[in-house]
């Protein structure tokens, strides 16, 4: 549902992405795994259509963000690094909001609004401005506005980032609960999400995609190539990968 | 959603904004209030013996060439600061929804903060017996004119996410624009370039244009022009935003 063809981005002199391709399908979770700066951000801003790359293609659900922008974002539920949002709204408003322009209606409107605030615990905060939320209910707030159309695309940039132990763990939760009627992209950089709610990941760095890995059928653990991480190890592997990748710049 | 759909939607949102934090009463409380002194003190209200409101509305080219960026700077420059920008470039509505709701709702607070200025017009009825189809031209002509240099400032506020430059720089372009019609400029200018250039020059000027309205003529030129002025600014906020979305 997600088709990335040869993707690149350049700032200036700096190629933040760099001839990126790989495609996404129903039911799949995929860990967009790499250091900071590799290029995860800038690539999801593409896939959701607010960059324009400077070459390469993207399309969902058959529509090509370049070419039907709306169609496209349509079909994407959005979560940007560091979960923005109206912070002089309160969570209610924010997500109603959201709703009008997702073109949500009547009793459909009603009952999305209602599962999905449930579903992220936004209940006690909803009257609240979102700028006096904690930092875990803001991101609630993000992934709640992401989900709210129930759409076929899932990217979330760093869904668990600054979040607590039992947080991350009921995000993750409910990524796996959507999981299997959804094409679903979330960065981060933290190694045990990936084992916990990812069915393949890609590694990238200095804008390059370097290995692809999912796990392994038959011995337990995540095989990326030739390379086999045991459970639990995939960090030693992914360091394996990362520090050997250097930066390119443009001629 | 079709193009109107959206811009209501934001139009909504940003109105609503405005009246969620204090700036709005604010604004509103600075605006009467400058207004009064204006109109009052330097106008000379009551001394000038007339029964019009002259001297509320020849004042108005100048104070919103400071109240006006002071709306008009958080408009981008706000959504580009807190990132809220990514999300609605990537939301399904058009730029050119999102554009035209965000200046429809800043024009409608400002109509909002003009309209409560009603007490000044009970006034002159009361003390004699205006011209009330005048004083309805000059309303016009000011939320016209304040419509022109609320575009000019969104356009500014989309070029940085830092709103204090935004207010410096709608500030400059807005005198500019006032300044253009001054006698002082159009002498200067007629001096050395042929006068239809300083004809242009001067027909540029939001004063010229004004004075023309306030006069109690509505010429459908005035009109237009302003018109065609928002235009031409909203057009180039929809550009700058496009070409500037991620710095
Ligand atoms: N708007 C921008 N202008 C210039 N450089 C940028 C911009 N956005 C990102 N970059 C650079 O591109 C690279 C990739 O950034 P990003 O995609 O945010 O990385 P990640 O999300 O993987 O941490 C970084 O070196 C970053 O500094
Ligand atoms: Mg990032």
């Amino acid at each position: 549902m997600i088709e990335i063809r040869n993707l690149v981005k350049r700032f200036g002199p700096l190629v933040a992405v760099n001839d990126v391709s790989f495609s996404v399908t129903r039911g799949e979770v995929l860990g967009f795994l790499g250091p900071n700066g590799a290029g995860k951000s800038t690539t999801m801003k593409m896939i959701t259509g607010f960059l324009a790359p400077t070459a390469g293609r993207v399309s969902v659900c058959g529509a090509d963000v370049a070419q039907a922008p709306l169609a496209a974002k349509r079909q994407i539920g959005y979560l940007p690094e560091g979960a923005p949002a109206y912070p002089d709204m309160t969570a209610a408003g924010f997500l109603d909001f959201v709703a009008d322009i997702r073109g949500l209606k009547g009793v459909k409107r009603r009952e999305r609004l209602d599962q999905v605030i449930a579903s992220v615990h936004l209940e006690a905060v909803l009257d609240q401005p979102i700028d006096t939320l904690s930092k875990g209910f803001k991101r609630r707030v993000g992934l709640a506005q992401a989900i709210l159309h129930d759409p076929p695309v899932l990217i979330l940039d760093e869904p668990t980032d600054g979040l607590d132990p039992n947080q991350k763990h009921e995000v993750r939760e409910l990524i796996r609960a959507m999981a299997a009627d959804k094409a679903i992209i979330i960065s981060t950089h933290i190694l045990e999400e990936v084992e916990a709610v990812c069915s393949r990941a890609v590694i990238i760095a200095h804008g390059r995609l370097l290995a692809e890995g999912r796990p392994d059928e038959t011995e337990s653990g995540w095989r990326f190539g030739d390379l086999l991480a045991a459970p639990g190890r995939l960090d030693a592997l992914f360091r394996e990968i990362t520090t050997n990748a250097h930066p390119e710049r443009a001629a | 959603m079709n193009g109107l759909k959206g811009t209501y939607i934001i139009f909504r949102r940003e109105l609503a904004a405005y009246f969620a934090t204090p700036l709005a009463y604010v604004f509103i409380v600075i605006f009467l209030f400058s207004t009064g002194i204006f109109t009052f003190y330097v106008g000379n209200f009551f001394d000038r013996g007339q029964d019009d409101l002259k001297a509320f509305f020849m004042f108005h080219p100048w104070l919103y060439l400071f109240l006006i960026p002071a709306i008009s700077m958080r408009l981008w420059a706000e959504e580009r600061k807190q990132g809220t920008i990514e999300l609605l470039m990537t939301l399904p509505v058009r730029l050119g929804s999102i554009v035209a709701g965000k200046f429809l709702a800043a024009w409608c607070f400002t109509a909002i903060a003009l309209a409560l200025t009603f007490p000044l017009w009970l006034t002159v009825n009361y003390l004699g017996h205006p011209d009330n189809g005048v004083i309805l031209a000059s309303y016009l002509g000011s939320i016209l004119m304040a419509g022109g240099y609320l575009a000019i400032g969104a356009c500014i506020s989309a070029t940085t996410r830092n709103q204090v430059i935004a207010f410096v720089v709608s500030v400059t372009i807005c005198f500019i624009f006032v300044v253009a019609g001054a006698p002082i400029v159009l002498d200067f200018f007629s001096g050395w370039l042929p006068p239809f250039v300083a004809n242009i020059i001067g027909s540029l000027s939001f004063l010229t244009h004004f004075n023309a309205i306030t006069d109690g003529v509505v010429d459908l030129r005035d009109v237009i022009f302003y018109v065609s002025t928002i235009a031409v600014w909203l057009f180039a906020n929809v550009i700058v935003v496009d070409l500037k979305k991620a710095a």
